[in-house]
């Protein structure tokens, strides 16, 4: 199958290591990926903070560079939850009925990677191999906006050697939320204390998860403490091979 | 006009009062405790209902119709409600409201007053109004009472003193009630706050509560709790008055039956409260002889306008999204400036009072959704939260630093090739922050990252500059 990848503007400056290993799993399960290279971002930040006339350039330019995409894959939920949640009102704003009918033609064509994966593939072993210990933070949009649900476990469950360890309080912000890190740093630090405490108490050496946006914040709480535990995508897990081509 | 709620208006913005309120480590206990324990009955209580989101949906529909026909259905109840025998009142802002109690107080020569369960009397600063006419107000809901006493603020809205632990609750007894000795059990604080509460019940003939619903149909008003106070407030002394804020008004006497699923679960984690008063009008020779209610807006019609943000007066005052928030549960209700505390304080104080007094509030949130889920009448909060958050910056009140940043990010996702240079110049940028590998400190704003997390610097490779470089590898072979 032919597969667009939005790769996020974050992904993309930040985190090319998890673009890389969603290209290498696709690719591995015999799928083309294509890239195209006029994209720029969904407009979350601006949105969310405030900016929503921001984003709804980012938006026209989405609409734009996709309009003609298959299936699209963006290994990041809450970019997914900016489009799905917030685009159809953002159209609808402009009053501009051909643009409320793009975003109403490219809601079913958007997928965020485990999605991707388990109800459009249909796979959940996708053949790697990491034999640490892990554990899964349900990020916020995942949970509560997409609701995928079991996905990320399933899909963990599936790789060879993965020991996947329970975390306390699981459904728990880690206290990212963008701008609120920065704008309100210190609850942002209370909450990340609390998210932090669980992932050690866990056990786990991996962090996990479908948006690099909380494992950064993690990461970062996490190396702030030299903690020995370290964050990783989803999709850099599943991209590793017994041969040993994760990177 | 003067709408106000609370002291709202001088309160410091919200990342300064949690920050101070981050350090009460002995708060943050009490809070953390009493939040997961309703949390987890709330969990039980809810689950154990089928039709759980069938009667969320139905509150939600309820509430949005009555808004839309508000007109209608307040005259209707200021009519039934007038034909049982209250008096109904108007007031356009705090300052009538006090104004139209202290009337009705002054005509009693009325020294005191016994009240309960009037969270909207906060709003209005009422105690304080009463207190300079030279009259006393006792509260009677239990930790109502032990805020007063405490010369504290209410930390919840359904559980003020949830930020009190007993042996808190009894020094405060203990010095206000002048008793010389007390234990901490709860028996023990319950016998005290039962004889202090008594002597006011029998002695007090005016009193002034607030209601969760005022039935159109008819003219009814209503008052849920646990404790047993309320009802004493509403059927012993002669005169009773009930404020009102306009939007809690639901059309029939049957719509009820959702709410009173809903608002006990969600709030306290009951099937049912122990005590549901409903009184219409004045009976003779039974309860009060004379009833007033005065109906608020102070804003409501304020919100009630925009219709983007209007399910804001949806809300029924459970407090499930405070103790679903996870930030509320960081700070307790303090942090937000006014009794309107957590993610429903963040979204109400800012269209009641103005957005200007409380910028800070639609920002007090990590948008992670929590309280749109647990919400028992599904108020959108993430969504009016957004919605505000353009309100503040589209009256240029947003931080300087934060719009520039913004504009700028702005204009490089214009262009593709504008964000690929913008990606090659933060990496030299970054340099002078970077020290073996890692950023541990950033100037301005980003400061409030590496105050307490690390960054990793910007690789030296985007992955669009990774694609392409292997596409042009490809074309190669």
């Amino acid at each position: 199958m032919q597969i667009s990848l939005f790769i996020t503007c974050y992904n993309d400056t930040l985190f090319p290591e998890t673009g890389k290993a969603v290209v290498r799993v696709l690719e591995r399960l015999g799928h083309e990926i294509e890239f195209r290279p006029a994209q720029t971002c969904c407009g979350q930040m601006h949105y969310n903070t405030g900016y929503p006339h921001e984003a709804a350039s980012m938006m026209r330019r989405f609409l734009e560079v996709f309009r003609d995409a298959g299936a699209i894959c963006i290994p990041s939920s809450s970019c997914v939850a900016t489009i799905r949640d917030h685009y159809p009102k953002m159209a609808a704003a402009t009053g501009d009925g051909a643009m409320i009918g793009e975003v109403d033609a490219l809601l079913s064509r958007i997928f965020e990677f485990s999605e991707l994966l388990i109800d459009k593939l249909g796979v959940t072993d996708v053949g790697a191999f990491f034999p640490h210990a892990v554990t899964l933070h349900p990020s916020c949009h995942s949970l509560r906006s997409l609701h995928v649900g079991a996905k990320p476990r399933q899909l963990l469950e599936s790789v060879r050697e993965l020991r996947l360890l329970d975390l306390h309080d699981a459904d728990e912000c880690c206290g990212f939320g963008g701008t609120f890190a920065v704008k309100n740093a210190d609850v942002s630090a209370a909450m990340l204390s609390d998210k932090m405490r669980c992932i050690l108490e866990s056990g786990a050496e991996v962090c996990t998860a479908l948006d690099n946006s909380c494992l950064m914040h993690i990461q970062g709480g996490l190396a702030r403490q030299r903690s020995g535990v370290r964050c990783m995508h989803l999709a850099e897990i599943l991209a590793s091979t017994e041969a040993g081509d994760s990177r | 006009m003067s709408i106000r709620v609370g002291d709202a208006a001088e309160a410091p913005s919200f990342p300064r009062a949690a920050r101070a309120l981050l350090g009460n480590t002995q708060l943050r206990q009490n809070v953390r405790r009493a939040t997961e324990v309703i949390r987890n009955r709330r969990a039980r209580v809810v689950g154990e209902l089928s039709d759980w989101e069938q009667l969320r949906q139905a509150g939600h529909e309820i509430k949005q119709h009555t808004l839309q026909y508000l007109d209608f259905y307040l005259e209707q109840f200021e009519e039934a409600c007038t034909r049982a025998g209250g008096q109904v009142h108007w007031a356009r802002d705090a300052d009538e409201a006090n104004a139209i109690i202290l009337s009705i107080l002054g005509a009693r020569q009325a020294r005191e007053v016994i009240k309960v369960k009037t969270m909207t009397s906060d709003e209005i600063g009422l105690n304080h109004a009463l207190e300079a006419a030279g009259i006393t107000p006792y509260e009677t809901d239990l930790a109502d009472l032990i805020v007063q006493l405490g010369d504290d603020r209410p930390s919840h809205i359904v559980v003020p003193a949830l930020h009190r632990n007993r042996m808190e609750v009894r020094d405060i007894f203990l010095r206000k009630m002048h008793l010389r000795e007390l234990g901490d059990k709860p028996e023990d604080l319950t016998n005290a706050a039962r004889a202090y509460l008594r002597e006011k019940f029998l002695r007090v003939g005016v009193a002034i509560s607030g209601a969760n619903f005022a039935v159109a149909e008819t003219g009814s008003v209503c008052v849920v709790e646990s404790e047993g106070n309320g009802r004493m407030c509403v059927s012993l002394p002669e005169v009773l008055i009930t404020l009102v804020g306009i939007e809690k008004v639901i059309p029939r006497f049957e719509d009820l039956e959702v709410f009173l699923q809903t608002l006990p679960r969600s709030a306290t984690g009951e099937r049912m409260n122990p005590y549901n008063s409903i009184w219409t009008g004045i009976v003779p020779g039974d309860g009060p002889q004379e009833f007033h209610v005065v109906l608020l807006d102070n804003g409501r019609t304020k919100v009630l306008a925009d219709t983007e943000s209007r399910e804001t007066l949806d809300c029924i005052r459970c407090g499930a999204c405070l103790n679903a928030c996870p930030v509320y549960r960081q700070t307790g209700g303090h942090a937000y400036g006014s009794m309107y505390s957590g993610p429903i304080g963040a979204i109400l104080t800012p269209q009641l009072q103005s957005l200007e007094h409380s910028e800070s509030l639609p920002y007090a949130s990590s948008l992670c959704g929590a309280c749109y889920e647990v919400c028992p009448v599904k108020i959108n909060i993430p969504e009016i939260l957004l919605h505000l958050r353009a309100k503040v910056t589209a009256a240029g009140d947003a931080p300087f630093e934060e719009r520039v940043g913004m504009e700028a990010a702005a204009f490089v996702f214009e262009d593709p090739d504008m964000l690929a240079l913008a990606q090659k110049l933060s990496r030299i940028a970054q340099k002078p922050f970077e020290r073996d590998g890692v950023i541990r400190h950033l100037p301005g704003m980003l400061s409030g990252w590496t105050a307490f997390r690390d960054l990793t610097p910007i690789p030296k490779q985007s992955f669009r500059e990774w694609w392409n470089e292997r596409e042009s590898q490809r074309g190669d072979q």
